[in-house]
């Protein structure tokens, strides 16, 4: 399957690779309806507060330390600027580069605007951030509200003339584009891969690595020196000159598929530079299926293999140990999809068993046209009974999940979704970092950090008895998907019967 | 001038969430896009002091996320269903649904749907707040508003009960530790206080808002239409002071105001003030060696913040401790019609000093006009984390106060009274005492 790169707007999830934030169901129905083309998104008639895919674009695009961004919209849609100013300036700080605030805009679109139009006020905005700034690139986001008014963002850049002398970048983004909010990484991506990717003057032995904040920098640097290769770590920290350069790059690989499926299939189908699919790093499968695949792409096969038997056997001992402690653990998982998957696979390999996995949306495919890998491997392989629903962020039906299974440990991975658990009295750890268990040292580490928080219970046991959970007893009474409409042939009814819910 | 925002300093409109979510047990229904309530949350509470949860938080919010299609056929139908259901989902005690860019803009009815709950179980009212109205602290004041307009009814009147309003909770992030000092400050008069913002407070101290005698004011202009609604509809008496009162100079013209307002003899509030300045006054005295006598110290200062903030640290930097204030900002947008009085009060700080004041949203260029002022040696920059960089860069000192406080976690801090002037000396002497020569 090809990917259209030629259109300006990149379309939502939903309607380029079929992705759904709503389901119920079991591991094993959720990878054959994938493979067979038959999976449905089922809607709520009650939603919570979700994510917006304008914080995924912009937080994509403003990590780029030599980039501005100017957000079309009301003020409140730049308020990623604040985080990401946090991070940047940190990378800043790290790196000892000079330190600055972030560049990021606001056309501070207000009533008037909505009823005259703002296309002189865009222009004049990015003027000024030209000016002030000199960026070697400019990306102009969307909002809904400039969505809604029709806006033509395209035509206001046109209308600029050149008089800017770097790439002045559309970015469609607007809220209501999307339910998954990943969305926002396809539409920064695509603005990279189609106005900053310059053709390859020459290939090089760089390995472009589509990363979030990139903790583990240093470790994959050394890492990749042993293969002869140079990691390229995108987008945050990155610079303008150096994306240009992408098409350059031996191979692509993604820390989360999720995030790298754009720009990876994007970079190998117009420029060929391979993408690698592999499971994620996580854990030793995981590591191993992607050091492999990675060594294939850049003809280092032989070194790979001298590496992991090497290295391997350096912590079988101390996995031995944590296995012991942590076996017999249940575990439920609520992040998004990719690390969803690598999860189950990897809390599986440290003897826990997850007995429940909430992902907050579902791609049923990549751009690719390939399944995704690590779901491949875990229908394959002893998880596929792992109850399984899709909800973005629905925390209330991930909370009724809680209060019906009492697990020994949560894991999630999103701002503001750890605590919840906690105030049920189960332990609950935040894989926010997303390095956590990469690799042979990082899931000693990992285990390391499960059973310290499994050992010392004295935070949540206090904080659980004095708190108090803002859902009705009724509502805890409900089976957990009681908003989620039915579909036909869904075994939600059946699933929810399996772990004990109660029904309505 | 442009309109544009560069280093934002406020969300829009809709973050009046947050003030929905300051009042115990009250929860926010958004009709608007699946996002706004993160992003608008994350920046004025998890990137401004650290505390984005509580009770509540975004996640718990009932949202009816809109999508392509409502844009298209609208929305109204998808709020009525999110205000039924959260009704019977969430554990709360008053839901305010908040209204979002993109319904207002498709044109929904969400004032005929919210009125379709009039005989809920819990009280449902409704917050106009789309984005391109304004920015969170317009959307506080919509939801005080509302909340007196929807929510009030006159009560039986409690002599001595006084109610206090003041910063806008979250957008000020050390809000509730400013309340809980201005309470003491009250108390300290012998007189009680009613707040409805922090624990313990909720609907039960909102149906008492309308008992009270008097209402206290002590901000430059934030909430003076809610007081005045109030005078309005149940004839409560207001008292405006000027800002937050940080030091022994405000805070004793605080308490002898509050006094007066309130009918107590001059020597009550002169008590009060006695032991306030006895126990300030043995700190100072104590450190003062330290305020006169560190090279590193800078003597001109400058503010960027909220008008609240930017007018209550430079009095109690020049009335107090004796310092000289450079230009000053503020960022807040505040409303034209306000600016004038507002900045009057920059006009009046003792032995005739008088500070030239200019608000302005757009940080960037504020930052370029620091950059070429001559603050005759090291400037003291007390702002928001956007004035980090600019104090290196122009070997200046710096404390963050204002939105967003991203990299300082702030529990029950206050720089109100005596004791938050201590805490603000602490804060500023913490940084300038990094700095030897």
């Amino acid at each position: 399957m090809a990917m259209n790169l030629e259109v300006t707007e990149v379309m939502g999830r939903e309607n380029r690779l079929g992705s759904i934030s709503g389901y119920c169901g079991s591991l094993r129905d959720l990878s054959c309806r994938a493979r067979c083309g038959g999976i449905k998104g089922r809607e709520r008639c009650f939603n919570q507060n979700s994510l917006c895919n304008a914080a995924c674009a912009q937080g994509t695009l403003s990590l780029i330390m030599d980039a501005a961004i100017v957000n079309h919209g009301p003020v409140g849609c730049a308020v990623d600027a604040i985080g990401s100013n946090f991070v940047l300036r940190t990378m800043q700080r790290l790196s000892g580069a000079n330190e600055h605030n972030i560049r990021f805009l606001s056309t501070n679109l207000r009533e008037s605007d909505t009823v005259f139009g703002a296309s002189e006020k865009l222009k004049a905005t990015i003027r000024e951030t030209w000016e002030r700034h000199k960026p070697a690139a400019i990306f102009v986001c969307s909002s809904c509200a400039s969505a809604v008014i029709g806006e033509d963002i395209r035509a206001a850049i046109g209308e600029l003339n050149g008089e800017i002398p770097v790439p002045v970048s559309p970015v469609f983004c607007e809220g209501f584009k999307s339910k998954v909010w990943a969305s926002g990484f396809d539409a920064a991506f695509h603005a990279i891969l189609t106005d900053i990717v310059k053709p390859p003057a020459k290939k090089t032995r760089v390995v472009n690595f589509i990363n979030f904040f990139g903790s583990a920098k240093k470790e994959i640097t050394e890492l990749f020196a042993r293969f002869d290769v140079q990691p390229y770590f995108l987008t945050a920290g990155s610079t303008i000159e150096g994306l240009s350069r992408l098409s350059e790059s031996i191979a692509t690989v993604a820390i989360c598929g999720t995030l790298g499926t754009y720009l990876g299939t994007g970079l190998e189908q117009k420029y060929g530079v391979p993408y690698v699919q592999s499971m994620r790093p996580h854990g030793i499968a995981g590591y191993e299926d992607w050091l492999r695949k990675l060594g294939a792409a850049i003809a280092k096969t032989d070194e790979v293999e001298a590496y992991i038997a090497e290295e391997r056997p350096k912590i079988e001992s101390e996995l031995q140990r944590l296995r012991s402690r942590l076996k017999g653990l249940r575990a439920v998982i609520g992040m998004g999809p990719g690390y969803s998957f690598n999860f189950i696979r990897v809390l599986g390999e440290l003897g826990i068993e997850v007995v429940w996995t909430s992902a907050w949306h579902f791609d049923p495919k990549y751009d690719s046209g390939a399944n995704v890998p690590e779901l491949e491997f875990l229908a394959g392989g002893g998880a596929e009974d792992v109850p399984f629903t899709v909800s973005d962020q629905q925390n209330f039906e991930v909370m009724n999940i809680l209060n019906t299974l009492k697990p020994d440990i949560y894991f999630s991975r999103h701002p503001g979704t750890t605590v919840w658990a906690l105030k049920l009295g189960y332990a609950s750890l935040c894989v926010n970092d997303e390095y956590t268990a990469f690799g042979y040292k990082g899931i000693v580490n990992f285990g390391t950090m499960i059973l310290d928080s499994i050992t010392n219970r004295s935070f949540a046991e206090l904080f659980a008895k004095r708190s108090k959970l803002p859902y009705t007893d009724w509502w805890f009474r409900q089976d957990h998907a009681h908003f989620l409409a039915k579909a036909a042939g869904s075994p939600a009814g059946a699933q929810a019967a399996a772990i004990g819910g109660g029904h309505e | 001038m442009s309109d544009l925002v560069e280093t934002p300093r406020f969300v829009c409109a809709l973050g009046a969430i947050k003030t929905v979510q300051a009042i115990e047990r009250a929860v926010p229904i958004l009709h608007s896009g699946p996002g706004c309530g993160a992003k608008l949350a994350g920046g004025i509470s998890e990137q401004n002091g650290g505390s984005p949860s509580g009770y509540i938080s975004p996640q718990i919010y009932p949202c009816s996320n809109i999508g392509e299609r409502e844009v298209v056929f609208g929305g109204a139908e998808r709020l009525r269903q999110t205000i039924e259901n959260a009704l019977k989902v969430i554990d709360g005690d008053l839901f305010v649904a908040l209204t979002g860019c993109t319904s207002a803009l498709v044109g929904d009815d969400a004032e005929e749907v919210v009125r379709s709950f009039k005989g809920a179980d819990k009280p449902v009212i409704l917050a106009d707040t789309p984005g391109f109205i304004g920015n969170n602290i317009r959307g506080h004041e919509i939801v005080l508003d509302s909340l007196i307009d929807q929510y009030m009814r006159p009560a039986k009147s409690e002599a001595g009960l006084v109610n206090i309003w003041a910063t806008v909770p979250y957008q000020d992030a050390f809000w509730h530790g400013n309340i809980r000092a201005l309470e003491k400050l009250v108390a300290s008069l012998g007189l009680r206080s009613n707040t409805v913002f922090g624990p313990r407070k909720g609907v039960a101290a909102l149906d008492r808002v309308p008992a009270a005698s008097l209402n206290i004011l002590a901000s430059p202009w934030v909430g003076l239409g809610a007081v005045r609604k109030l005078e309005e509809k149940f004839g409560t008496p207001y008292l405006h002071i000027p800002t937050i009162p940080i030091g022994p100079h405000a805070t004793g013209e605080f308490l002898r105001a509050v006094g007066r307002a309130a009918g107590l003899p001059d020597s009550t509030a002169e008590t009060a003030i006695r032991a306030g300045e006895e126990e300030y006054y043995y700190y100072i005295e104590r450190s003062a060696d330290v305020f006169l006598e560190t090279r590193a110290m800078a003597r001109r200062f400058v503010v960027i913040a909220d008008s609240d903030y930017t007018l209550a640290v430079s009095r109690f930097l020049v009335n107090d401790m004796g310092l000289f204030p450079s230009k000053l900002y503020i960022t807040d947008d505040a409303p034209i019609e306000h600016r004038e009085h507002v900045a009057g009060y920059f006009a009046e700080f003792l032995h005739g000093i008088k500070a030239e004041v200019e608000f302005s949203a757009d940080g960037g260029a504020i930052h370029e006009e620091i950059r070429n002022t001559d603050f005759y040696g090291r400037p003291l920059i007390l702002g928001s984390y956007w004035e980090r960089s600019l104090a290196k860069e122009l070997r200046g000192h710096y404390v963050g106060l204002a939105m967003p406080v991203v990299d300082r976690l702030i529990l029950d801090r206050s720089y109100v009274g005596y004791d938050g002037a201590l805490r603000l000396l602490e804060d500023i002497y913490g940084i300038v005492l990094e700095t030897f020569i």
